[in-house]
């Protein structure tokens, strides 16, 4: 991919905002469209699109298997994770109004918190799927 | 305090050890992890099983929102038996996994083994207990996904094309589901099983409804495997890995059947289910060709895990015989046979991978003379088929004696009889594995076979002795059956 200067010059510079872009729709999602999954997609195309132009290895050096493994089990434990603290401060699981003293507050900790687990593991399961299927030699 | 919150531990702890595998894959941790979830999973089941029979029905609110809204975990006797088979089986199979050659056969990936296999007990108990239409889809697809990792896994490398196989017919089952279930939705507003029943009542059953049922049977006679419709189980048991056979030969099918029962009884209503639509006469057909069919294709299978594959396609139309005779006997003989054949298969399939340990082998002419080489595990077979043929004290006989009470109730005399002569194709499938261990003396020249090791006959014999236990201390899964049937039918 070396020839190709304007992939290269063009993705360095889309590379930032489409991070940015997903952490938008992550954490502005209780206000507006979005939420933990189009994040997740999202943050996970940047990366796709990295992995694309300058190659999956480089891209591996960044985010190696076993982080995303980690990301993808530690999405679902924070999401599920949220529930057991619920549990454990009286309420029924996942029941976010007891996690603060203003059941109101308590709801949006809650919905940001376990959407903050859903976007890591979609994002980490889409980047593997993509992994998966660059380096099959079939 | 923490008893009321078992309905939610009971989904979320082998959830949460399902990543735990991951992040902590270190030597036998994981393995370690499945077995405390497993076993917690199991006594809480029990618990509950325990609550729901001093206290009727328990309801469980997740995140606090009110039932028609919310999604609610509603859990009566039928529940808490399917989910006391599946984790009863879960936590049984467990301990076998360690040893059975699956471990060294995946190599350093036994993790993810765990992960796969405790995410599949989540599913399947999680379609179990929800009161949720959509929230059951949701489950089953999760313990449909994991399970065709599970089954991919087998030495054989046709176990791939089996899980593929499976993937495609399980897939179309899970889509017609869902796509019965946004009917249900459309036609009456609301995805709460008992909001579903109430608001169809009122409303009536129109034209929606009558499709929304035809998927939703469609979708589930697929994922429960009944004739003609069950060509992706043979396959699918023969080459998963046998931990795995056992497993999902003990709960998947079971599961299906209930969930069958639920939207036939609670959300449809017998009513409309067999007097409005006449699914009674088919279902009661395709469950007498189910049984006789299936036995048949056993008696000539030379490979004895494909025939108790088949064996299982036989006792899947013995549940729905029961389903098809709309009593409460009759119903209560298949939530009965349920459990009874959970015990039976998984003890049969736990042999046979005891039996593989050792032989490497699942075909008939290898079993000659094994009986004096493997005496525990040819035991634990024979008992094990003794039960699936049904013979007194054993588990077996009890399941098929309930379903003759029910035939004669309805005065199906031909039923009945027919049930008896089905018992009797097993006699000759069962009778040719013991001929061939028993009767014959091994090849000369073979090699010297010697007793599977003690962690895999412990969990072997714990089911096959379960068949024994339940054969005669009956009072246990009758008394659950009946209510069970009695919660499903709604009666008193």
């Amino acid at each position: 991919m070396n020839d190709y200067l304007v992939l290269r010059v063009v993705t360095k510079l889309l590379m930032p905002f489409i991070l940015l872009f997903a952490l938008y729709v992550q954490f502005h999602g209780d206000f507006g469209p979005g939420g933990g999954f189009q994040a997740g997609v999202i943050f996970a195309s940047g990366f796709i699109l990295y992995a694309l132009i300058f190659g999956v290895e480089n891209a591996e050096s960044i985010l190696p298997d076993g982080i995303l493994r980690s990301g993808m089990a530690g999405g679902v434990l924070l999401y599920a994770g949220v529930g057991i603290v619920s549990l454990l401060m009286g309420g029924n699981f996942l029941d976010y109004s007891v996690l603060q003293h203003d059941p109101v507050h308590g709801q949006h900790l809650g919905i940001s918190v376990i959407e903050f687990g859903v976007g890591t593991t979609v994002a980490c399961v889409m980047i593997t799927v993509f992994y998966t299927f660059a380096r099959w030699k079939g | 305090m923490i008893t009321e919150h078992f309905p939610a531990l009971q989904i979320v702890i082998p959830l949460i050890a399902a990543p735990l595998c991951i992040l902590l894959r270190w030597r036998n941790v994981p393995f370690g992890i499945a077995l405390v979830a497993t076993w917690s999973a199991f006594i809480i089941s029990c618990l509950l099983l325990g609550q729901v029979m001093d206290q009727g029905i328990i309801s469980y609110e997740l995140g606090g929102w009110a039932a028609p809204w919310g999604i609610e975990y509603r859990i009566d006797a039928a529940n808490a038996m399917v989910l006391l088979i599946v984790s009863g089986i879960g936590s049984v199979v467990v301990p076998y996994t360690r040893n059975s050659m699956l471990l060294e056969y995946i190599h350093e990936r036994h993790y993810m083994f765990y992960s796969a296999y405790l995410l599949c007990l989540t599913g399947l108990m999680g379609v179990a207990i929800t009161g949720d239409a959509f929230n059951l889809f949701v489950f089953l697809e999760i313990s449909s996904l994991s399970s065709y990792v599970l089954i991919s896994l087998g030495f054989d490398r046709r176990a791939l094309t089996a899980a593929y196989q499976y993937l495609v017919l399980g897939t179309i089952g899970a889509t017609f589901i869902v796509i019965g279930i946004g009917l249900l939705y459309h036609a009456t507003g609301s995805l709460n099983m008992l909001d579903i029943s109430q608001r169809l009542e009122i409303n009536g059953y129109d034209r929606t409804v009558v499709a929304a049922f035809a998927f939703i049977t469609v979708g589930t006679l697929l994922k429960l495997a009944l004739f003609p419709l069950h060509l992706w189980l043979p396959d699918a048991y023969t080459y998963a890995p046998s931990s795995v056979s056992a497993f999902l030969a003990a709960t998947a099918t079971k599961v299906a059947v209930y969930v069958l029962l639920r939207f036939f009884f609670t959300i449809f209503g017998a009513e409309f289910s067999f007097e409005t639509l006449p699914s009674g006469p088919p279902l009661m057909a395709l469950a007498i060709i189910a049984m006789f069919t299936g036995s048949f294709v056993a008696i000539f299978q030379e490979n004895i895990k494909r025939m108790l594959a088949y064996s299982s396609v036989a006792q899947i139309g013995y549940m729905i015989l029961g389903v098809s005779l709309v009593t409460v006997n009759g119903v209560a003989a298949t939530v009965l046979h349920l459990f009874n054949h959970a015990l039976i298969k998984g003890g049969l399939f736990l042999a046979m991978g005891c039996i593989y340990f050792r032989i490497s082998s699942h075909h008939i002419d290898n079993f000659a003379g094994l009986g004096r080489r493997m005496p525990l595990t040819m035991a634990a077979f024979v008992v094990g088929g003794l039960s699936l043929i049904g013979v007194p004290l054993t588990a077996g006989f009890i399941s098929k004696w309930q379903f003759v009470l029910a035939a004669l109730d309805r005065d199906l005399w031909w039923v009945a009889a027919l049930l008896m002569m089905s018992s009797l194709l097993a006699v000759v499938y069962v009778w040719r594995v013991v001929e061939q261990a028993y009767f014959r003396s091994p090849p000369a020249g073979s090699e010297a076979v010697t007793e599977a090791p003690t962690s895999l006959l412990i969990p072997t014999w714990v089911l096959v002795g379960a068949n024994i236990y339940f054969g005669i201390e009956t009072e246990l899964p009758l008394t659950v059956s009946r209510m069970a049937a009695r919660a499903l039918l709604g009666t008193q």
